[in-house]
């Protein structure tokens, strides 16, 4: 089950990008993500693009990752590009077909929007392929730190993320558990309509968060009896260091954001 | 004589919105580098009683001292640093995302500073034997080793007591015997006390002395040898006895002139080794 999963999926390997501060990724990736709409004409686009492929051949990961995380937006990108190609009606006539017409415009916004999305989900899927979900963790937490002056619980939104992503696996686990046994007393999940399956469904979900209970429970319990009393007073074992290549890649992209700005029409 | 490093007076709990006391009138000792077994059927209160060690709850008539503390709002983290915990599943008590973060964790709640936790984590993993799966993720490990990651979390806080709470009784065979026999280890280098609750009697026997819970109450209390004299009485009190015991029992019975009932295979073994040689 967990290998159809991409999302949050983490491949380990050697690479510059991997050795990256994860504070300094998830600064550069929300950045790049605010940059992506500074792009508005076919130099700042390509700009855009070259840029996107020369992290992932940096990063070291088969494209086919990035692809696959493409996937599941596909029908989106496709949708937008169908409705910019038939309903901007701006520019050249270029194709005329009964009441179908496409211009020169419409193609244009057609292919910038999709490449935008393409740069977009390419960059942050490059975050989450290269950075393992703790040290992600571990990055937001001292990210967030300003906040805590405004009272934002930042250590229990950090600990509720790394617990809930360590429970993951264990979760699907159980999920597949239960599914087997449900189906082993004839429960049938996978034919009938569409009323009958969401039906189905019940006898898989109450158990899981009856046992979600349970499990959070037993946690809490474990986790007091080994003195967690909260953020205050606690060290931490992961350590973050920011390194050269932490500053350089930022440098990098405040260069990219001053061409682009330059660039755009 | 060793001292008592715990010392119970008279407790009495019971859950809320309940009739009857869960632990009624308990008074006992656990002496400084003792291994103690406490056994009972399900519902004996078995379990409740070491929740009220560390203060997860807290008693409503006596006290609990631990090592010199007497356990109250106050004094529960002090006696929760002396006492460390293993529970029954190993899956939810699995806290950090990695072995080493879960190794870490308690260390991190303790503000100890990371280049003593770092060394702390490592010494903690090679006792146990896990020292090859630093960066392992819970759900590759086996259930016995989960719980040795969770010992490991626990002895890396040095504590004076290490309480298992039906630790072993998720674990296959060869898992709980890991398990039981990491415990054994660290107990012998370190002089650690350890409670072990357990419906296992095969390893209450190897305890030092043995506590019968029954009704929220201590039925009996004695050596191994002691309570598996008792025989029948076990068995109407839900409870089972080991298999040498088991055995010897039966050899008796058709006549072999064995001396006593035998708690482990071992001495059943050498005494009918004996019995043989004098034929």
């Amino acid at each position: 089950m967990m290998e159809k999963m991409i999302f949050g999926r983490y491949v380990p390997a050697d690479s510059i990008v991997h050795r990256l501060d994860p504070r300094s990724k998830l600064i550069f990736v929300f950045a790049f993500i605010c940059i992506v709409f500074l792009a508005n004409n076919f130099v700042t686009y390509a700009i855009l693009t070259v840029f996107t492929f020369f992290l992932i051949f940096v990063s070291k990961i088969p494209l086919r990752f990035f692809i696959n995380g493409l996937k599941p937006v596909l029908w989106l990108i496709l949708f937008t590009l169908v409705l910019h190609l038939f309903f901007t009606r701006q520019g050249h006539l270029l194709f005329h077909f009964g009441f179908i017409k496409i211009y020169e415009e419409g193609v244009k916004q057609g292919i910038f929007i999709s490449l935008r999305f393409m740069n977009l989900i390419f960059v942050t899927s490059l975050l989450t392929l290269t950075t393992s979900p703790i040290s992600l963790t571990d990055g937001l937490e001292t990210l967030l730190n300003p906040l805590k002056k405004i009272k934002f619980p930042v250590h229990e939104l950090a600990l509720m993320m790394s617990i809930s992503l360590r429970f993951i696996p264990t979760l699907m686990d159980e999920t597949d558990k239960i599914m087997k046994a449900q189906m082993a007393r004839g429960v049938d999940f996978s034919s009938g309509p569409l009323k009958d399956r969401i039906k189905a469904i019940v006898p898989l979900l109450i158990p899981l968060f009856v046992s979600s209970f349970k499990r959070a429970e037993e946690l809490a319990t474990a986790m007091e009896a080994r003195g967690y009393r909260g953020g205050e007073g606690r060290t931490k074992y992961r350590l973050l260091l920011w390194h050269l290549p932490d500053t350089t890649s930022l440098i990098v992209l405040i260069f990219i954001t001053a061409i682009l700005t330059i660039l755009r029409s | 004589m060793a001292e008592p490093i715990i010392t119970i007076n008279n407790i009495f709990f019971k859950y809320e919105g309940q009739e009857n006391y869960a632990l009624e009138d308990i008074s006992l000792q656990v002496m400084e580098g003792e291994w103690l077994a406490i056994v009972g059927h399900n519902g004996s209160g078995k379990s409740t009683l070491a929740k009220l060690l560390n203060g997860l709850h807290f008693p409503e008539k006596g006290d609990v001292i631990v090592d010199g503390i007497s356990l109250s709002e106050e004094t529960v983290w002090d006696v929760r640093k002396r006492i460390g915990m293993v529970f029954q599943n190993p899956d939810n008590q699995f806290v950090g995302t990695t072995v080493q973060d879960d190794v870490a964790f308690g260390l991190e709640n303790n503000g100890i500073p990371r280049e003593l936790m770092v060394e702390r984590v490592h010494d903690a993993l090679e006792k146990v034997n896990m020292s090859g799966f630093l960066n392992q993720e819970p759900h590759h490990l086996s259930g016995g080793q989960k719980q040795r990651v969770a010992i490991a979390g626990i002895i890396a806080l040095r504590p004076n007591v290490i309480i298992l709470d039906e630790a072993t009784s998720m674990l296959d065979p060869k898992g709980r015997l890991e398990v039981v026999n990491t415990i054994r280890e660290l107990k012998d280098k370190t002089g650690l006390t350890v409670i072990s609750i357990t419906h296992d009697l095969e390893e209450a026997a190897k305890a030092d002395r043995i506590i019968i819970m029954n009704g929220g109450k201590v039925y009996g209390e004695g050596s191994p040898s002691e309570i598996f004299e008792m025989d029948e009485e076990l068995v109407k009190l839900g409870l089972d006895i080991p298999f040498s015991i088991k055995m010897s029992k039966s050899l008796k019975e058709v006549g072999y002139p064995l001396s006593t009932y035998y708690l482990t295979e071992e001495e059943l073994v050498d005494a009918l080794w004996t019995l043989h040689l004098n034929k």
